[in-house]
């Protein structure tokens, strides 16, 4: 099992967290991951809100290198999973765009890379029968509210991911692992995304009413698999906490952090000691499975 | 109910949104499932479902001020609900390319002040860098020093890469930028 790995430009930085425990899982699970020699910047949100063209000339820059490698692409961050698959539908749908877009290459692409998320590779390419034989600890009952968040699941006519309103892929990951997951209402409402920093008032009062029903639905952890969600629950709870005079300490992990412990691998391995709410209570409760 | 002055219509806006992108507003039968579902709505003067309407009815470029195109996240819960499949995200977008295009007024926040110093390290690096990004941006707004308390812990956990990042095509991407602006600068 082989994909050529796209970590997107969070991996380098605020989400090297997410990028060091897809390696690691991977790793463990025999999923044998080549990053594109050159990879560049999908365009993100500030992209499409920019220039169409743009939006999908990025994305298409990093399409062509991997079909070059001959292999599917797979990729964590569900914004650059969300930006390549807009891509890849609109070159293929619109034939001005791949006009436009062979200009902007100088080379013709047509949309045909498969862009797999690393949720679809587990779930499908791996199978929950082998993660389960892989598992050495389990989560032991565990209560995790699973969020995807916008960009894993919207636009589902293009994405084809999950059930766009009760998506459950990362909770079969969670119950396959020995925790608790929970049935709550906020799995794909918006934590505000890249208005992280020009509208923080914004981020501050979504990102609250997630983790306040988190916390209302008795959730030990928010297991997330999109670094914008990641940052914006994790590093925003302080700022919360300040603005609304609760006190919110509520760890949101990346999903591939839960399955590598439970696959064994060390907590600093998988970068936990980089969430700005610690998860100790996780860590504390993950066991040798009986 | 949505009342538009006379003299204010013009089908311009309309078309131009229709063709950025490929959205028929006229089938739009205002169920207000988008502003129902849209996490924003509460925080902004005007809905999308409103927005819908006004431009179906031939609103002008004033309609580019409006509060919500900035604060919309893209979250695309409005085009994902919608019975007649409009992409409403869609046109929140051609509404932004709009707006920078005619040079509209921003409400409230920064958000194209944002977007172009993202783009701009992009451009740059052929990656994003977020504290060349940060520092852009803050310099751009005039208060460097507001929302950095964090920075310490962040570096120390390294949670942010100090560096700007290495190994991205940059040649490639650069060509992108490039070829963008040229094929705007023949269309204008």
């Amino acid at each position: 099992m082989k994909y050529a790995y796209y970590p997107g430009c969070s991996a380098e930085s605020t989400a090297s967290d997410m990028h060091q425990s897809t390696l690691a899982v991977a790793r463990a699970l025999g999923i044998d991951l080549v990053e594109p020699k050159g990879w560049t910047c999908c365009g993100a949100t500030a992209g499409h809100q920019t220039d169409r063209l743009l939006a999908v000339s990025l994305p298409a820059a990093n399409l062509t290198k991997v079909q070059d490698m001959k292999l599917d692409m797979m990729v964590n961050c569900a914004a650059c999973y969300n930006r390549m698959k807009v891509a890849n539908h609109e070159i293929s749908s619109h034939p001005a765009i791949r006009k436009g877009v062979r200009d902007a290459l100088d080379r013709d692409y047509d949309g045909s890379v498969k862009v797999h998320h690393l949720v679809e590779v587990l779930l499908q390419d791996v199978g929950l029968p082998t993660i389960t034989k892989s598992l050495k600890r389990s989560l032991n009952g565990l209560k995790v509210a699973c969020y995807y968040g916008c960009l894993l699941v919207r636009p589902p006519e293009i994405l084809k991911f999950d059930d766009p309103e009760n998506p459950k892929s990362l909770d079969q990951l969670v119950t396959a692992m020995g925790g608790k997951s929970l049935d709550w209402p906020c799995k794909v409402e918006c934590c505000g995304g890249g208005l992280s920093l020009s509208r923080t008032d914004v981020v501050v009062q979504l990102s609250e009413g997630i983790i306040e029903m988190a916390c209302a639905s008795g959730a030990d952890c928010i297991a997330v698999s999109c670094p914008m969600c990641q940052v914006n629950l994790d590093l925003r709870q302080q700022d919360i906490n300040k603005q609304t005079g609760k006190n919110y300490q509520i760890p949101i992990v990346y999903i591939t952090q839960l399955l590598g412990l439970c696959l064994g691998i060390g907590p600093g391995e998988l970068g936990f000691n980089k969430l700005m709410v610690p998860a100790s209570n996780v860590l504390e409760k993950v066991h040798e499975r009986a | 109910m949505i009342t538009i002055k006379k003299n204010k219509t013009s089908r311009a806006l309309k078309d131009a949104v229709e063709l950025l992108s490929g959205v028929d507003l006229s089938v739009c039968f205002q169920c207000k499932k988008c502003s129902s579902g849209c996490p924003v709505a509460k925080l902004a003067k005007t809905r999308p479902s409103e927005i819908m309407r006004r431009l179906h009815l031939g609103a002008g470029d004033e309609l580019l001020a409006s509060d919500l195109i900035w604060v919309c996240a893209s979250c695309e819960t409005c085009s994902t609900r919608c019975p007649m499949g409009i992409d409403v995200a869609a046109v929140m977008d051609a509404l932004r390319r709009l707006a920078l295009e005619r040079g509209a007024a921003t409400p409230k926040g920064n958000v194209p002040l944002f977007n172009r110093a993202f783009l701009k390290t992009v451009e740059t690096f052929g990656r994003s860098y977020e504290i060349g990004l940060i520092t852009a941006y803050k310099l751009g707004t005039g208060k460097l020093m507001n929302d950095t308390g964090k920075f310490p812990a962040m570096l120390k956990k390294g949670k942010i890469a100090l560096l700007p990042p290495r190994g991205g095509d940059r040649k490639t991407v650069k060509r992108i930028f490039r070829k963008i602006k040229e094929s705007k600068t023949t269309k204008a």
